[in-house]
């Protein structure tokens, strides 16, 4: 069984932080469809279109047919681990940092062999579960468990590798105002954060629920106004080294599109805090965390942002809301691409409609900061890249793969099309 | 297609010389083309040959990049009217015979000059494991970056759970190989092992342990193929072939590998060569790993499928012994040149028959069967091949 990890020293200062080293991230064209799969957690391979063959490793032609319609489907995880070695000399630094390393091969019920990474607590010739998850180098690999949980079984150092558990790690959410504050200090104080800063702007200004904040274990209140430059500097100075998982919870609501509105007042407010913000904490916080992602059990581990599900196709009623965090979730593609180096990951939330003042004119469903919550630590459990929280988003996001161009005919009905 | 009763052509008429060896290193300054050269020249020179005189041109190598056989005729001074390479690893030195043999006897040639070879820089194995094929980039590199110990420690743990095979059978090909190679004056292994060093190495990657792989080294090996008229007249040992056979993604349907392409054609084989396993003088498997060699014995017929651990604790596999296989060492003890490891057995087993082998002559050995096994593509070896040939006067 697993041994439970244990909370980390404190640093030394005199030493060095280890440097980030990534497993090989080439992959071929075809192949990226696992990483894709992966991003959302889910088990997919390619199906051949026309005789139902499943192919693996990803190919570009299917090896009964010769078919080229080759889609990705999930599949069943279920499977058996037929023959396994534990990797104890590697020819790339990242595996021979972190050797003795277990792999298998698993005969999977529904069909091919696969080469895997393999837990801990899966017995030799045991029934498995496959895993699809992002590695360090920000690529798919499979990953066989245990079919049940295990104690201790999320502290395995292997699935400690792709996923980011909040388990010791230490946290900033940024946004002490918001709503979701609470539910998400909340939820990374039970997950086992062992710090929890909360960046308050405009401290003077009392609001509600400021001692539920303070009454939560290991929260500690930091000034922080993601509008400001300065303050956003100051507070990195201070714990841009100590912080492992970045939560960028700020947010500016409000409804209206362009003519409604007649000024551009709360569209600067929207880009400022929605966009701009994002860039401002990027910039100062990105350095030190890209900087410590092999930084030991409390290592930097990712960066969370927050989005509408409408960064993906505009809600007129919500269009310049939208439209900012069209504006964020473009830059956070580029702080994947600057964060993937130091195998950090970026975790995009997107949700439907929250349950607050600002959404309260439109019909449910709605999500609410404790579900949000939720779905943010389960996602950082699970190591994943996308996820997408409540029915609206998940709706949404089936119907612009479907047909972007169709979904935002349909979202310039009043009520957003549906859902 | 299986169950097909139709003869193949046989190799009359067309016979295997000038077997060459360049002695192998561990690392190596130098490049394939200087290898290969030297090789070549070597094999040449035994055949009182010049450059001029080879219209024919076979190359297996894996470090030419970004050359290839084309860039080797201009790079050696070689104006051949036939080319070809390989790049099947360790099958391809059967490969090449049979291919040079079949240009030969139809006369686009009249000498095939067979080579391959490789260097073997400080830092060049890792750069070839993390390219070697894209199912590998893809889908066995990134988990644990293990390279051909890790896919041959799996099949390894899958053998022994299926069959009972123990640590000590394995042990058993390779102390009888290093035995071979203290005959070999250019084996890269120089000192005796024991079972106890082998059972007492650390482990690579379980169960494979330090004696279980093979030492990369620079190095190259070559041989001619000619029609026999030619051998006769140039006053030339040679060898016939009396069978050979190749396949490729064999069985995909098998979860991991049990056998090789072996077992769908060894049939035909001893049928072409008119011949019986009892007939084999000796035995050259290709050998990256002490299992891949245990499955060649079932394969190959030797023995039943799952009886090679049996097999192994009744026979003497040395040069001396009731079972000769791997005389020179093979690539566990001699090295592993790269692509000239699907060559190591084929130009010992051409001296062996032609009885030039000097220190690790097999006595009265005529008849040899030789095979390769090549490209850990993703989780399997793809490529296999074998042949059989005898000594002049057979
Ligand atoms: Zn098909």
């Amino acid at each position: 069984m697993t041994d439970a990890i244990l909370p980390p020293p404190k640093k030394d200062p005199q030493k060095r932080t280890r440097s980030q080293t990534l497993p090989s991230g080439l992959r071929s064209r075809a192949a990226l469809g696992l990483t894709a799969a992966a991003a959302e957690g889910r088990f997919m391979l390619q199906v051949c279109g026309e005789c139902g063959a499943l192919q693996y490793p990803p190919r570009d032609a299917c090896s009964t047919c010769l078919s080229t319609d080759l889609p990705w489907r999930d599949i069943d995880p279920a499977g058996e681990l037929i023959a396994e070695t534990t990797v104890r000399t590697s020819t790339n630094t990242y595996f021979r940092e972190r050797t003795p390393w277990r792999v298998g091969t698993v005969r999977l019920d529904a069909g091919p062999s696969v080469m895997c990474h393999v837990h801990g607590d899966v017995p030799r010739g045991g029934r498995v579960r496959i895993i699809n998850r992002l590695d360090k180098s920000g690529q798919g690999v499979l990953y066989a468990l245990p079919p049940e949980g295990t104690p201790n079984m999320e502290d395995d150092p292997q699935l400690r590798e792709i996923t980011a558990d909040p388990k010791f790690r230490r946290v900033l959410i940024t946004d002490a105002r918001s709503e979701n504050a609470v539910a998400l200090a909340e939820a990374f104080a039970k997950a086992g954060a062992s710090i929890i800063f909360i960046g308050e702007p405009e401290g003077w200004r009392p609001y509600p629920h400021r001692p539920a904040l303070e009454a939560i274990p290991n929260v500690q209140i930091v000034p922080l106004d993601v509008t400001d430059t300065a303050s956003v500097a100051e507070l990195a100075g201070e714990i841009g080294g100590k912080t492992d998982i970045l939560v960028n919870n700020a947010r500016f609501v409000r409804p209206g599109g362009i003519m409604d509105r007649g000024d551009t007042v709360f569209a600067r407010d929207e880009m400022e805090v929605n966009y701009l913000g994002l860039m401002r904490l990027a910039q100062s916080f990105g350095p030190a965390m890209r900087g410590r992602g092999a930084d030991g059990d409390n290592s930097a581990a990712a960066w969370v942002n927050i989005l509408s599900v409408y960064a993906y196709s505009n809600m007129p009623a919500f269009g310049a809301f939208s439209a900012s965090n069209a504006a964020a979730y473009s830059l956070s593609q580029c702080l994947r691409a600057e964060m993937r180096p130091g195998g950090v990951r970026v975790m995009n939330v997107y949700t439907g409609p929250t349950d607050d003042a600002w959404h309260q004119p439109l019909p449910p469903p709605k999500v609410a900061p404790a579900a949000l919550a939720r779905a943010i630590v389960s996602g950082l459990k699970d190591g994943l890249e996308d996820v997408f929280v409540g029915d609206v988003a998940k709706d949404l996001i089936e119907r612009w793969r479907a047909g972007a161009k169709v979904l935002e005919r349909e979202m310039s009905e009043t009520d957003g099309g549906g859902a | 297609m299986a169950g097909r009763t139709s003869r193949r052509m046989g190799y009359e008429g067309v016979v295997l010389a000038a077997p060459a060896t360049t002695p192998y290193q561990r690392f190596s300054k130098e490049t394939a083309h200087w290898w290969i050269a030297r090789a070549l020249r070597q094999s040449l020179q035994s055949a009182g040959l010049g450059p001029r005189d080879v219209d024919g041109f076979s190359v297996a190598s894996f470090t030419l990049f970004p050359d290839t056989a084309v860039g080797l005729t201009q790079h050696l001074g070689l104006t051949p009217r036939w080319l070809d390479h390989i790049p099947m690893g360790g099958a391809s030195g059967v490969v090449a015979l049979r291919r040079a043999a079949r240009a030969v006897q139809a006369g686009d040639a009249d000498i095939v000059a067979c080579v391959a070879g490789d260097t073997n820089h400080v830092d060049s194995f890792r750069r070839m494991l993390s390219s070697f094929s894209r199912f590998a980039q893809d889908a066995s590199y990134p988990y644990g970056a293990g390279g051909p110990n890790a896919c041959f420690a799996l099949l390894t743990d899958h053998y022994m759970s299926a069959y009972g095979a123990t640590r000590e059978d394995f042990g058993r090909i390779c102390v009888a190989q290093r035995d071979n190679a203290l005959q070999n004056p250019h084996a890269v292994m120089k000192k005796p092992l024991t079972m106890e060093d082998y059972l007492g190495a650390r482990m690579i990657s379980d169960p494979i342990a330090l004696f279980d792989c093979v030492m990369p080294v620079s190095g190259a090996e070559a041989f001619l193929v000619m029609r026999e008229e030619d051998a006769r007249v140039a006053g030339l040992p040679y060898a016939h072939i009396r069978g050979s056979i190749e396949r490729h993604n064999a069985f995909p349907e098998d979860p991991i590998q049990m056998r090789g392409g072996w077992a769908m054609d060894i049939d035909e084989l001893y049928a072409m060569a008119d011949a019986r396993p009892d007939d084999m003088d000796l035995l050259q498997t290709y050998d990256d790993y002490p299992v891949i060699s245990m499955m060649q014995f079932e394969d190959l017929g030797f023995c039943g499928k799952g009886e090679g651990p049996a097999f192994v604790r009744e026979r003497d596999l040395t040069i001396a012994g009731d079972f000769p296989h791997n005389t020179s060492g093979g690539q566990l003890s001699a090295g592993q040149a790269g692509a000239a490891g699907g060559f190591i057995g084929l130009v010992e087993a051409i001296r062996q028959v032609t009885g030039a082998a000097g220190p690790t002559q097999v006595e009265g050995a005529r008849t040899a069967m030789v095979s390769g096994f090549g490209m850990i593509n993703y989780d399997r070896g793809v490529c296999s091949s074998a042949a059989i040939i005898s000594g002049a006067g057979t």
